[in-house]
């Protein structure tokens, strides 16, 4: 990451043409459940890309095979070029960073070490703790405003603080891309702002790729510079909010009838469900 | 110190013009000192007392080879080898333990999980009963049972890469109907052969001598460098699958290799002086409330399991001298005392 300021506000429409990671014709799954077939995407670089669509729709697994979780058993996840299978483990892990949608906080650790299990693909049995791992892990709390909480044990932690200190964990890995499994899922409303404010401005101040799965898709529309809407294990749309998100797609991916209006703040689409509307009579609601 | 806070004593330890680094957490480094001095002392006290009492000095002089005649028989070649037995076989097993309990990420982890111990005994079994073998066929015998049994249960437990959990369940399946086959040939078995078999399977360090600690100690020193050099994956795998392999690990090659290792360490005490039970339980969850660091930990689980196999040795010839126990009676005894304190800590927490 050069830093340059110059480059701080880039339209990623610009950058559409380049990719580093993208997958070519896969064939996803697991065992012998077939999630994807004939899956092509390009991930835009230096974008913030959200990846939507109903519950199992693969939106998961196609982070998965991103993130090299999951071999397509057919076609390629290619990473700068190259097959991402063809990479030792810690050079794709020094290129980009996942965080699953589940981990595990050993026991009893605190909040600096977890940070610094982040480092992992950089360091060597006789090289644990360098000045460059000091300073990432260091970097990294800071980013995340948990410095604070350093000497903290992980298990005495609010879900807020905890989500936090595993995008610590993340970022200490220093890579440009940033792939995050359904990041916000157990947050309350204001720590998922949060989260997304963190991660838009590492994707816009320090020109990191980021790739998140997300639930919501007002967040998506407000945060994403980038959206690729999946069902049934098939891209259906992918591109800027604005120019893709309609009540239609929101029909066909969510199976939800919906209007689209302009948030009012951002100006970027806003999905409001049509369902019914308890509290108010429907002589007003025909106006 | 660390510019950074650990929320533990930690000391940034950089050599070499930073080309050898890594962080030392102080009050695990001070602890395992105290660990290995204990053990040291324990086995300087197996040394001296007995049937025939040595003072302390003349211990440490017949240890210098400066003793003659009786101390030095007594010291040197009677206590010496059965105390050395227990100090590596000790570290062996609670280093053994540390690493199932990691994988399994669970405090009941150890290598009887995945059978091991079941399975040796069924190797033991066989040859006792089967072909009257001697005692380094017996070993080989015992080998041989459990590293297939490990191999069944992992072979068993695979679906696209080996879980903890369906590791507990499989090994515990495999070691009930290892438990019922060793059951089923004890009764086939003539008296005496049974009772020879039965004291192999209690797990004794009577009458070892150096013949068998030396081969142990090569065997060990060639083990231990390889997990260790696993520790830091070990750790990563602690995060989950996932975000290990997220980091970079190579989780099955690392699970599998690490898998081995720990058998290994196992085997070897195993082999030589039967299955000792609960050390390789034990020690790392003492180790880990001792030390309060995260997890589970190699070095300090290996320095509790010398203490605790030394102390059980030194129980098992004195406690009802001049009869001698086997070590894995009074093992089994503090395992249990151990399970009881684990009940009554997790009753209280609730």
């Amino acid at each position: 990451m050069s830093g340059d300021p110059v480059n701080r506000h880039i339209d990623p429409a610009t950058l559409a043409g380049s990719s580093r990671l993208s997958v070519q014709n896969a064939t996803i799954g697991y065992d012998q459940r077939v999630i994807s077939q004939q899956l092509s995407v390009d991930i835009p670089d230096k974008g913030f890309t959200v990846i939507v669509g109903a519950n199992a729709c693969g939106k998961s697994t196609l982070l998965r095979a991103l993130s090299r979780l999951i071999q397509p058993s057919e076609g390629q996840v290619m990473l700068d070029g190259k097959a991402i299978s063809h990479y030792p483990a810690k050079e794709v892990a020094r290129r980009l960073g996942l965080l699953p949608q589940t981990s595990i906080a050993p026991d009893g650790i605190t909040v600096a070490d977890l940070v610094a299990r982040g480092r992992y693909p950089h360091q060597k049995f006789i090289r644990q703790w360098s000045v460059t791992d000091e300073e990432a892990v260091m970097g990294a709390m800071e980013a995340t405003k948990i410095t604070e909480l350093s000497h903290r044990l992980v298990d005495e932690l609010s879900g807020g603080q905890r989500q936090r200190v595993w995008v610590a964990m993340v970022l200490a890995q220093q890579t440009p891309m940033l792939l995050l499994d359904e990041p916000t899922t157990y947050l309350d409303i204001a720590h998922q702002i949060e989260l997304l404010e963190l991660l838009s401005g590492l994707n816009r101040a320090a020109g990191h790729t980021v790739v998140a799965v997300l639930h919501d898709l007002n967040h998506a529309c407000r945060y994403a510079t980038h959206i690729i809407a999946m069902r049934e294990g098939q891209i259906v749309a992918e591109g800027a909010p604005a120019e893709i998100v309609t009540a239609d797609l929101v029909e066909q991916v969510f199976g939800l009838p919906c209007i689209i209006i302009n948030d009012p703040l951002a100006g970027t689409p806003m999905i409001i469900p049509r369902g019914s509307i308890p509290h108010v009579d429907a002589v007003s609601l025909s106006t | 110190m660390s510019a950074i806070d650990f929320g533990r004593p930690t000391r940034v330890v950089r050599l070499f013009d930073g080309r050898l680094t890594f962080r030392l957490d102080m009050k695990v480094t001070g602890l395992v000192a105290l660990m290995v001095a204990i053990a040291l002392v324990l086995t300087l006290l197996t040394l001296a007392s007995g049937e025939y009492q040595v003072p302390l000095g003349e211990v440490l002089g017949a240890l210098l080879g400066q003793a003659e005649g009786r101390v030095h028989m007594v010291v040197v070649e009677w206590r010496l080898p059965r105390a050395l037995l227990a100090l590596v076989f000790g570290a062996a097993l609670g280093m053994s333990g540390a690493i199932f309990q990691s994988l399994t990420r669970n405090p009941l982890g150890s290598p009887d999980v995945i059978g091991f111990n079941a399975g040796a005994y069924s190797g033991a079994l066989i040859v006792i009963i089967g072909f009257s073998g001697n005692y380094y066929q017996i070993a080989g015998g015992a080998l041989a049972g459990g590293i297939a049994t490990a191999l069944a249960v992992y072979g068993l437990a695979w679906r696209q890469g080996v879980q903890g959990f369906r590791l507990i369940i499989v090994g515990i399946g495999l070691s009930a109907m290892l438990t019922s086959l060793n059951t089923w040939l004890m009764l086939r078995a003539d008296l005496e052969v049974a009772m020879t078999a039965a004291v192999w399977g209690a797990g004794s360090l009577n009458g070892l001598g150096l013949d068998k600690f030396w081969p142990s100690l090569i065997v060990l020193a060639l083990i231990v460098p390889l997990v260790l050099m696993l520790e830091r994956p070990m750790k990563q795998l602690e995060m989950g699958d996932d975000a290990a392999r997220a980091l970079g690990t190579r989780v099955e090659l690392v699970r599998l290799s690490l898998l081995v290792l720990g058998v290994a360490l196992t085997a070897t005490a195993t082999a030589v002086a039967g299955p000792i039970a609960f050390v390789s339980l034990a020690a790392p969850q003492i180790a880990r409330r001792i030390t309060g660091a995260a997890g589970v930990a190699l070095i300090p689980s290996a320095a509790v399991g010398a203490v605790l196999l030394v102390a059980a040795d030194f129980l098992a010839q004195r406690a009802f001298a001049p009869t001698q126990l086997p070590v894995g009676v009074v093992t089994v005894c503090i395992g249990g005392i151990y399970f009881v304190w684990l009940l009554v800590r997790e009753a209280q927490r609730q």
